[in-house]
């Protein structure tokens, strides 16, 4: 199968605008004979699941969640890039195309972030509209301000909750439609399978995660905007209840997952504490503003340090060793988040770490304190250091803070072309679900921004191109396909169900996350990712012979609901290995050992690997079949990043 | 239900009616009180007893009795209507609950606290007002004029030590009654600004302390020093 | 266990926890042992250490929702010691950490107690009514697509904030919770005031209150008698001040909104 991107023809800055011109439409009155199903009501499904009802589609939302709003986008705290050039500082779209181009290490596709950056600035519009309270300025007009990988101010923000701004403003036109009766809402519902009639996605198979009940929906075409797969790794920022099930049974159906190995390590997070840490916690990356990092000099003074022998104040400044500032005089403590996280993993691999574990540096503020008072520290990173105090029971402005880095977003998903199809005609995928814009790394409060594209301004449009094109007529759900579909999904809970084994879903996940994080995680090399493999498929086959998964299908179960989500992240942490063994370059949040420059930089090979791998899934235990969808860059010039 | 109906059985609505007849009370309690300071002249209770038989028989007066009643049916009316209708609304209760850690014992039990000044109401009706009414009380000769002697009725039952003592814990129960239901009045009808709130509070405890103050010196004033 | 502080000792405490299979069912509270706890510990991976026990030992283990584990989602609920979030103010269930109990602890956990909540199985509740409230009004009326530039429309900034700090409800429900009522004014307050205060809102305001009220009311939430409870309990700060704003655009909206 050749991938076909669908990318139109014509200048960049043209594309979206033809493209719009050049989709088939649905007449509105006939809009009310298609459904569409939106999974996931995180900004990129609430957002679509509105737009599409208000167009008049009829709309099935579902969410694993008590409720749309809770969905992880809430948790974003920094902000939206928008091209507005309020500031007068030199912004446009092109200019945000580039940088996100640029700060994607070169691996994502043009004329999809291209129209990013053009949607950008009606996403700020809609927003406002919606009541969405954005900080503003004393003149009563929006403020903005700056972010890591950008030279210009152009992110939008609410306080440290953004995220939670935005997602509530995309709730409340998603409750809009509800009670208008246009979206039909299935809170507490989680997708376990996407079926197929006659190549096409028709469907979805949910399981009530109240009744336990196994239902089926048809409609005419499929949405995932279920988010990202952070939670493979075990520990990361995401929410415990993130998963990757609805875009990994999509994948076994036949939708290509595309850059799997593409995943996002943020370097300011709250360190691990404990083997009973269940989730990590993101200090926002503005803290790097003002705070400097550092470990002690030697190996022994660390280790001193560790067994609570000196103090943090006992090490004097000449045997502090400030490694970012040393490596990057240029940058110093603001390099990117892949080269911040990659140096805090050095320092703590040579046994510099602080910390009980090791796995720590610190952050500290007492320069800025000095120089600028704590009362100016605080109206500044106030919250932050409440929230680092109410975890770690430490106060951060006598002692430093300590930070690790911590598996934050996923830029691979599922692989879709210009239209957020992906290779099962009438699937989409919308948001962090989707292989996304971002190629290899994500620039800060670029997130938000691609979530609510996809769902306000993209998928409208190109959804209805595909509907137009396609027989008002329902499939009934006693169609054979939904019966297979239903009886696959109630054959792996019963599997699940019998096993009846000694170990639990947790302590599988754990294990499977650990291997991850050592092999597949900052660093990677080829002797690792092999090793991590067969570890991989042992565990995974352990899995299915000893999980121990109690009670049955038919009630509230959340031991089932997690087993079914860690037996998919066991399938999907082999594909993630395979992806990184194979792009044998390092790019982005994608680093491996064996290629990198003198100076430890990540060294890419664009003559071989600027290309999406988007993988096939051919069966149980079986390799993937790459295809390569080859990137071709017409409009920036590809460099080699530098931040010395 | 018409729309004037369905926003006064809302729960806000109710609450609206209770905050109006709330702080109407409050201002008749005023007005009672500024009256019944004539119990302190030293005339043997004539500008007393004067005072009692204008209200008995102005005109304006008895029409606004009629007002005064409909506030006490209204408030009392919605007070329970909404009392039901709030433990109706947890019917399993916690086994552990510290409420103590999170409000006021005043503003959780008003319903209590509202209960006793009923009681209280209903006795000191029936031992001052439904005299007046169905002829009970001697009479006195005051300027020419025959009226009830309504002071020698109050004096002697301010000699009874149980009787002051059901008025001095009324007028406590009162005295909470009004610490939380005055500001909450105002919250109530929407007045809440930072500008004014603390000023409303202050006022609030200081009203609820000096009225309720007021009324409890007479039955002791008698009691201790008649 | 981590930290820099070596004095931090694990504790043993003693749990009693509601147990209820499902909604129909009858509950109780059960008694179990959370034995070696790190004071570093959050409260809810306190729990799943429980849990995995009672896993291993073949018990069910016990039911709580939970997603984000950093205070925004509002998922996480349990009322604690006899209060909603438990001991500490400000702070949400998943923010809690045990270092805020001491050794041989005896620890009360329930689940939220409203008729309009009614319990899925054991800690977890349906705040589904929450929702519905939403939908009856807590929104602004526009399509995507069409609207006006962001910066068309000055907002003061001290309305802006204001309007913002309303909009930060997580929508937990510990108001309703620790409402001796189980009234939900201040979860409805915030969404009600936040959108009265600012232009794009004002449009419907009215209309917006008047349905949302109606909506609160028919879920079966008392009504509030200005205890302030629910502010003081409410992990993200909403004010009683949003109470007053809902009373005054209720009453406003009642007597001049053509709705009859």
């Amino acid at each position: 199968m050749i991938l076909d991107s669908k990318i139109p023809e014509g200048a960049l800055a043209e594309k979206w605008e033809k493209h719009k011109f050049n989709v088939k439409l649905v007449n509105p009155a006939n809009k009310r004979k298609y459904d569409v199903i939106v999974v996931g009501t995180g900004l990129a499904g609430a957002s679509a699941a509105a737009s599409l009802a208000e167009l008049g589609y009829n709309v099935q939302a579902f969410c694993y969640q008590d409720s749309p709003r809770r969905a992880h986008s809430i948790a974003a705290q920094g902000g939206i890039n928008a091209a507005k050039n309020y500031q007068n500082d030199g912004d446009s779209v092109f200019r945000l195309f580039y940088d996100t181009i640029k700060g994607g290490d070169y691996r994502a596709r043009e004329a999809n972030v291209y129209r990013l950056a053009q949607v950008s600035v009606d996403i700020i519009d809609q927003c406002v509209a919606q009541g969405v309270p954005f900080a503003r300025e004393y003149g009563g007009l929006l403020a903005n301000r700056s972010f890591g990988g950008a030279q210009v101010s152009r992110t939008f923000y609410a306080r440290g909750q953004t995220g939670q701004q935005l997602l509530l403003g995309a709730y409340s036109a998603l409750n809009r439609q509800i009670a208008y009766g246009k979206v039909k809402m299935y809170p507490r519902t989680e997708m376990l399978d996407l079926v197929m009639v006659d190549g096409k996605a028709r469907g979805i198979i949910t399981r009530n995660m109240v009744t336990g009940a196994i239902e089926k929906h048809s409609a005419h075409a499929v949405i995932l905007a279920t988010g990202g797969y952070g939670n493979v790794f075990f520990l990361s920022t995401n929410a415990m209840g993130c998963n990757a099930t609805a875009a990994w049974r999509a994948h076994k159906k036949g939708a290509f997952f595309a850059n799997p190995c593409f995943t996002q390590i943020h370097p300011t997070c709250i360190p691990v504490s404990g083997d009973y840490q269940s989730k990590l916690t993101l200090m926002s990356e503005s803290l790097r503003n003002d705070g400097r990092v550092w470990v002690p000099k030697t190996k022994e003074m660390a280790e001193r340090l560790r067994r609570n022998e000196i103090r943090v104040s006992d090490i004097k400044e000449e045997d502090r060793d400030y490694f970012l500032e040393r490596k990057y005089p240029a940058f110093g403590n603001l390099v990117p988040r892949d080269v911040a996280s990659r140096n805090a993993k050095l320092a703590c691999d040579e046994g510099r770490g602080v910390g009980t574990t090791g796995l720590a540096v610190f952050l500290d503020f007492a320069d800025a304190i000095k120089r600028d008072t704590q009362a100016k520290v605080a109206a500044k990173y106030g919250n932050l250091f409440d929230m680092y105090a109410k975890i770690t029971g430490e106060n951060p402005y006598e002692t430093p803070m300590r930070i690790y880095p911590a598996v934050h977003y996923t830029m691979g998903g599922l692989w879709v072309d210009y239209n957020l199809q992906t290779t099962i005609p009438g699937l989409y995928a919308t948001g962090e679900c989707n292989f996304s814009d971002h190629g290899a790394n994500r620039l800060g409060a670029s997130a938000l921004m691609q979530g609510l594209a996809d769902g306000y301004f993209v998928i409208p449009y190109t959804i209805g191109d595909y509907l137009a094109q396609m027989p008002a007529a329902r499939v009934e759900t006693s169609h054979p396909a939904f019966e297979e579909a239903e009886n696959n999904v109630r054959g792996m809970i019963n599997r699940l169900l019998s096993i009846n084994g000694t170990k639990t879903v947790d302590e599988y996940h754990k294990e499977l996350g650990l291997l991850m994080w050592d092999y597949c995680g900052m660093a990677r090399n080829a002797e690792g990712l092999k090793y991590a493999k067969g570890k991989i498929r042992e565990l995974r086959e352990d899995f299915w012979k000893n999980v121990k998964v109690m009670g049955v299908n038919e009630e509230f179960n959340q031991t089932l609901e997690k087993a079914g989500r860690v037996a998919d992240f066991l399938e999907l942490g082999e594909l993630m290995v395979d992806d990184a063994l194979n792009r044998n370059e390092s790019c982005g949040g994608h680093f491996r050992e064996e290629y990198q420059t003198p100076e430890n930089e990540a060294l890419r090979d664009d003559a071989n690997y600027a290309y999406v791998a988007a993988w096939e899934y051919t069966g149980p235990n079986a390799p993937s079949n790459l295809h390569k969808e080859d990137l071709k860059f017409e409009n920036v010039k590809l460099t080699q990043r530098s931040y010395k | 239900m018409s729309w004037f109906a369905k926003t006064f059985s809302s729960t806000i609505g109710r609450k609206i009616v209770m905050s109006i007849t709330g702080l109407f009370l409050c201002s008749f309690l005023v007005i009672h009180l500024i009256g019944n300071f004539q119990l302190f002249k030293d005339d043997g209770g004539a500008a007393f007893n004067v005072y009692s038989h204008f209200m008995g028989h102005n005109p304006v007066i008895r029409v606004l009795e009629f007002v005064l009643l409909a506030g006490f049916v209204f408030h009392i009316w919605d007070a329970v209507a909404l009392t039901r209708r709030n433990k109706a609304a947890r019917s399993v209760g916690y086994a552990m609950n510290r409420p103590q850690d999170n409000s006021n014992w005043s503003s959780r039990n008003m319903g209590l606290l509202g209960t006793v000044i009923l009681v209280f109401l209903i006795i000191h009706l029936y031992n001052f007002f439904l005299p007046t009414k169905t002829g009970g009380l001697d009479k006195v000769m005051v300027d020419g004029m025959m009226i009830d002697n309504l002071y020698i009725r109050v004096a002697e039952s301010f000699k009874i030590w149980w009787y002051v003592a059901l008025y001095v814990i009324s007028m406590i129960a009162l005295a909470y009654h009004l610490v939380h239901g005055f500001q909450s009045a105002f919250q109530t009808l929407g007045l809440n600004h930072k500008k004014y709130t603390p000023a409303i509070k202050t006022l609030g405890y200081v009203f609820s302390v000096l009225v309720c103050l007021g009324f409890a010196s007479m039955p002791l004033y008698f009691f201790l020093f008649k | 266990m981590a930290g820099n502080n070596p004095n931090l000792k694990p504790m043993n405490l003693t749990l009693k926890v509601w147990r209820q299979k499902n909604n129909k069912a009858a509950g109780a509270l059960e008694t179990y042992k959370a034995e070696n706890i790190s004071p570093e510990m959050s409260f809810l991976e306190m729990l799943d250490v429980v849990n995995e026990n009672l896993a291993h030992k073949g018990v069910d283990p016990i039911a709580f929702d939970h997603d984000c584990r950093e205070g925004i989602c509002g998922m996480c609920s349990l009322y604690i010691n006899g209060r909603a979030h438990g001991p500490e103010q400000g702070t949400t269930t998943c923010q809690l950490h045990m270092r805020k109990f001491n050794d041989g602890d005896t620890i009360v956990i329930e689940p939220w107690r409203a008729n309009a909540f009614p319990i899925h199985k054991d800690l977890s509740v349906d705040r589904s009514a929450f929702d519905r409230i939403q939908q009856a009004g807590g929104y602004v009326s526009v399509n995507t697509g069409g609207v006006p530039d962001a910066n068309a429309i000055p907002i003061p900034k001290s309305i802006a904030d204001k309007a913002f700090d309303a909009a930060t409800c997580i929508g937990c429900g510990a108001c309703v919770a620790a409402c001796k009522n189980a009234s939900a004014m201040l979860f409805v307050s915030a969404k009600v005031s936040q959108f009265a205060m600012l232009p794009q809102g004002k449009v419907e305001a009215k209309t917006r209150a008047e349905n949302m009220v109606a909506q609160m009311d028919i879920e079966g939430f008392g009504a509030c008698s200005n205890i302030g409870a629910c502010a003081a309990e409410c992990p993200v700060g909403i004010s009683l001040e949003n109470i007053a704003i809902l009373n005054r655009e209720y009453l406003g909206a009642k007597l001049t909104s053509q709705n009859v």
